[in-house]
C-alpha cells in the first residue's frame, strides 16, 4: 500500500475565476478510475499550503493574482516541493505567477514565484480572447496530440533561453511575443494560457502529468469517449474556421 | 430636429424588423436611432423619472417587479421588458411613449454610460459575480466603474445589496445609499477585498476585510428566511411584512425586497409595493410551462455559476430526469469553462439529458462529476427523451412536467419553439 497521490488546487479563492479548478478534479478522477488512491485538496489562501505531489494553479483577476503570488512566496511550500520533485500545472494568471515577474492591474511589475524562467508584461495589442489550438513540442512532452483550449489574457510572456515552449499555436495567440509559442515547460513544471479547463479538453496532457507525479509509470488507457468527442469537435470547429479565414 | 428624426427612424426600423420576424424589434431600431443622434437616450430620458436595475443575476425579474410596483401606484410606467438591456434597447423602449416613470434593466458593463445619459433618479444594484468573462473580463473592474460613475451622480438614490462586497464597493462612494440585506449565496468572487486586496471574511451573516476597515454596511431592510419557502422583509425602523411571491426561489424573494426598497426611494410605499408583487406570475418566460407536442416542460434560466448554484437548490429533491441545455453564443459568452465552477455533483443519482450547441462540454463536465447522463444535441428531442423516461418510470403516467435548465440563448431557443 503506497501513500495516496496528493493533488492540490492552489488558492481556489484567489485563482478560481476561469473554471481551472476542474484540472484538479480531472487528475483525481483519472487516478481513481485506474484504481489509484488519490486525494484532491482545495488549498485556500488563508492556510499554509499543504505538501502535495501535483499542484494546479488557475486563472484569476489582477488584484487576487498579486495576492496569490505574494502569499505563495511567503509560504515557501510550493518552491520547496518543486525542488523535491513535485509536478506543477499553472494556467493563465497561475502561469504568470509561476514565472519570474508579471504585471499588476496598472502594469507595474510584481515578483513571481520563479519556478519558470519566464517574464510577463502587458501586451501592446488587445487582450487575447478566443479558442486556441496548440501543436505540442514532442521533444518536451513526448507524443501529445494537438491541444485545444480557450485563452483570455492580457499578457505577453517571454521565455529565457533554454526554457521550452509547451508548443506552437495553430490558432489563437498564446504567449503573445510574436514567435507563435504557447506556454512554457521546465522539468516537471508546465505553464499555459489554455482554459477549458485544459486537462478536461486534453486527456493526454492530464495523463502525462499524472504519469510524472507517479514516477513515470505507464498508465492503463481509460474510456475517453466524452473528452475525445469534445476534442474532435473543437479541432474541427476551430481548425475549420482558421482554414476558412486563411482562404479569404 | 435631429432627435425627432432619430426617434422616427427608431420606430420605423423596429416596426419593420418585427414585421420581417427578425426578433422582437428592439435593437435594430435603437441602433439606427443612436447612429443619427448619439444623445438620443439623453433626450428621451429628459423630464422623466428613471430607475436603472443592474447586476449579474436577477435583472429582468427585478425590473419587472419594480415596474409592477410603480405601476400599481397609479403612474404610467415604461420598461425594456424584452431584456434588451443596452442603450439600443433602452432607446427602443422609450421612443413610442410619454410615460413619466421609466424602469430600465441595464447591462452591468453599460451602467456608467446609461447612468450618465439618463441621469437616473434611482439605481438598484443586485449582485456581481463571474459571467461572460470573454466579454466583461473582471467583475472587480465592473465594481470599480460603478463606484466612479455613482460618485459622479450626487442626485441619484442607490439601492444596493449590502451582503455583496463587490456591490458594496461599487455603491460605496455614492451620496445616498439604501442598503438592503438581500443575501449572497455565491461568495466565490468576493474573497479579495476590492479596497485593499486583503481578505474578506464572511461570518454570521456579515462580512469584513481582515486588513482594512471595509465591512458590510448596516442595512435598512433585511430578508429574513423562515421555515419552508417563507421569508419576511424586516426594516430597521420596525416595519415588517411577509414576502409572498408566485415566482419560486429565495433569490426572487431577495429581488422583491430590493425592488420594494427601490420603489420606496421612488416615492411609493414599500409594503404596498411588496404586496402587489405577488400578482407577477411569470417573467419573460422564466419558470413558464411550455408544451412540445404532447410533452410539457418547465423552462428555467441559469447563465453563470451563481445562477446555477441557486437553481440546483430549487430543483433538488426531485429524481425525475433533468434536461440541461448549454450554448456558447455571443450572448452566452464564448467560453463554457464556467461549467466547471458549477457544483453539478449535486445532480448525482439523477438522470440528466445533456443538450444544446455545447452538449459535449457539458457531457465531459458531468462525466468527471460522476453524473449519469445521455447526450442529445437537439433540445426538443432531449425534452422528449426525458419525458419518455419519466413516463416509463411512472407506469405510463404522462402528466409529468420535465424540468429544463438552459443558459441564455439555450433557454430562449426553447422558449421560441412554436407551440
Amino acid at each position: 500500500m503506497t501513500a495516496p497521490l496528493r493533488i492540490a488546487v492552489v488558492y481556489p479563492d484567489l485563482l478560481g475565476t476561469y473554471g481551472d479548478g476542474g484540472n484538479g478534479l480531472v487528475l483525481a478522477r483519472r487516478a481513481e478510475w485506474r484504481g489509484l488512491d488519490a486525494t484532491l485538496l482545495q488549498a485556500v489562501s488563508d492556510r499554509p499550503l499543504p505538501d502535495a505531489d501535483l499542484y494546479c494553479l488557475g486563472g484569476g483577476e489582477d488584484g487576487p493574482q498579486v495576492r496569490a503570488a505574494r502569499t505563495l512566496i511567503d509560504d515557501g511550500t510550493l518552491a520547496r516541493r518543486v525542488a523535491e520533485g513535485a509536478v506543477v500545472l499553472s494556467v493563465c494568471a497561475g502561469f504568470q505567477i509561476a514565472g519570474r515577474s508579471f504585471p499588476g492591474a496598472t502594469g507595474d511589475p510584481h515578483e513571481g514565484v520563479g519556478l519558470l524562467d519566464v517574464d510577463t508584461v502587458k501586451p501592446t495589442g488587445p487582450r487575447a480572447v478566443g479558442e486556441v489550438l496548440v501543436d505540442v513540442d514532442p521533444e518536451v512532452l513526448g507524443t501529445v496530440p494537438t491541444l485545444t483550449g480557450f485563452e483570455n489574457h492580457g499578457g505577453a510572456t517571454s521565455r529565457a533561453e533554454g526554457v521550452a515552449a509547451l508548443g506552437q499555436v495553430v490558432a489563437g495567440v498564446g504567449n503573445g511575443v510574436g514567435d507563435g509559442s504557447e506556454g512554457a515547460v521546465h522539468g516537471r513544471i508546465v505553464g499555459t494560457y489554455l482554459h477549458g479547463p485544459v486537462l478536461a479538453r486534453n486527456p493526454a496532457l492530464a495523463d502525462r502529468l499524472l504519469s510524472w507525479a507517479l514516477g513515470d509509470v505507464a498508465l492503463a488507457p481509460l474510456d475517453d469517449a466524452e473528452p475525445e468527442s469534445l476534442r474532435e469537435e473543437r479541432l474541427a470547429t476551430v481548425g475549420g474556421k482558421r482554414r476558412r479565414r486563411r482562404r479569404t | 430636429m435631429r432627435e425627432g428624426l432619430a426617434s422616427a427612424t427608431t420606430r420605423v426600423v423596429n416596426a419593420t424588423s418585427r414585421r420581417l420576424g427578425r426578433g422582437q424589434g428592439t435593437v435594430a431600431g435603437g441602433r439606427a436611432g443612436l447612429r443619427l443622434d448619439p444623445r438620443l437616450l439623453e433626450h428621451l430620458s429628459a423630464g422623466r423619472q428613471v430607475a436603472l436595475v443592474s447586476g449579474t443575476n436577477g435583472k429582468t425579474t427585478t425590473t419587472r417587479l419594480l415596474t409592477v410596483a410603480l405601476g400599481a401606484a397609479g403612474d404610467a410606467v415604461v420598461s425594456n421588458e424584452t431584456g434588451s438591456n443596452m442603450p439600443p434597447g433602452h432607446v427602443a423602449a422609450l421612443v413610442g411613449t410619454k410615460a413619466r416613470r421609466v424602469v430600465l434593466e441595464t447591462d452591468e458593463v453599460y451602467l456608467p454610460r446609461v447612468l450618465a445619459s439618463t441621469a437616473a433618479a434611482t439605481v438598484l444594484l443586485l449582485n456581481l459575480s463571474r459571467d461572460q468573462l470573454d466579454r466583461t473580463n473582471e467583475v472587480r473592474m465592473i465594481a470599480g466603474s460603478w463606484r466612479a460613475a455613482l460618485a459622479a451622480a450626487p442626485h441619484t438614490h442607490v439601492v444596493a445589496n449590502a451582503d455583496d462586497p463587490l456591490v458594496a464597493w461599487g455603491a460605496g462612494a455614492a451620496r445616498d445609499v439604501h442598503w438592503v440585506g438581500a443575501g449572497l449565496r455565491w461568495q466565490h468572487d468576493a474573497v479579495g477585498c476590492p479596497s485593499c486586496e486583503g481578505r474578506i471574511a464572511f461570518s454570521g451573516g456579515g462580512w469584513s476585510c481582515a486588513s482594512c476597515s471595509f465591512a458590510r454596511p448596516d442595512p435598512e431592510a433585511t430578508l429574513v428566511v423562515g421555515p419552508g419557502d417563507t421569508a419576511r422583509a424586516e426594516w430597521a425602523d420596525g416595519r415588517s411584512a411577509p414576502v409572498r411571491l408566485a415566482l419560486p426561489g429565495r433569490f426572487n424573494q431577495a429581488n422583491a425586497l430590493m425592488a420594494a426598497v427601490a420603489a420606496e426611494a421612488s416615492g411609493v410605499d414599500a409594503l404596498a409595493a411588496l404586496a402587489v408583487m405577488e400578482t407577477v406570475q411569470e417573467v419573460a418566460g422564466r419558470f413558464t410551462v411550455r408544451s412540445f407536442g404532447d410533452v410539457r416542460a418547465r423552462l428555467m434560466l441559469a447563465k453563470n455559476p451563481a445562477g446555477w448554484d441557486e437553481l440546483l437548490d430549487l430543483v433538488a429533491g426531485a429524481d425525475a430526469p433533468l434536461v440541461v441545455s448549454i450554448n456558447a453564443r455571443i450572448a452566452d459568452g464564448a467560453d463554457p469553462s464556467w461549467l466547471w465552477d458549477v457544483p453539478y455533483e449535486r445532480l448525482a443519482g439523477r438522470a440528466v439529458v445533456a443538450t444544446g450547441d455545447r452538449f459535449r462540454d457539458l457531457s465531459v463536465r458531468l462525466h468527471y462529476g460522476g453524473v449519469r447522463h445521455t447526450a442529445e444535441p437537439d433540445p426538443v428531442r432531449a425534452v422528449t427523451l426525458a419525458a419518455a423516461a419519466i413516463t416509463a418510470a411512472t407506469d405510463g403516467d404522462s402528466g409529468a412536467v420535465v424540468d429544463v435548465i438552459g443558459n441564455y440563448t439555450a433557454f430562449h431557443d426553447l422558449l421560441g419553439v412554436p407551440a
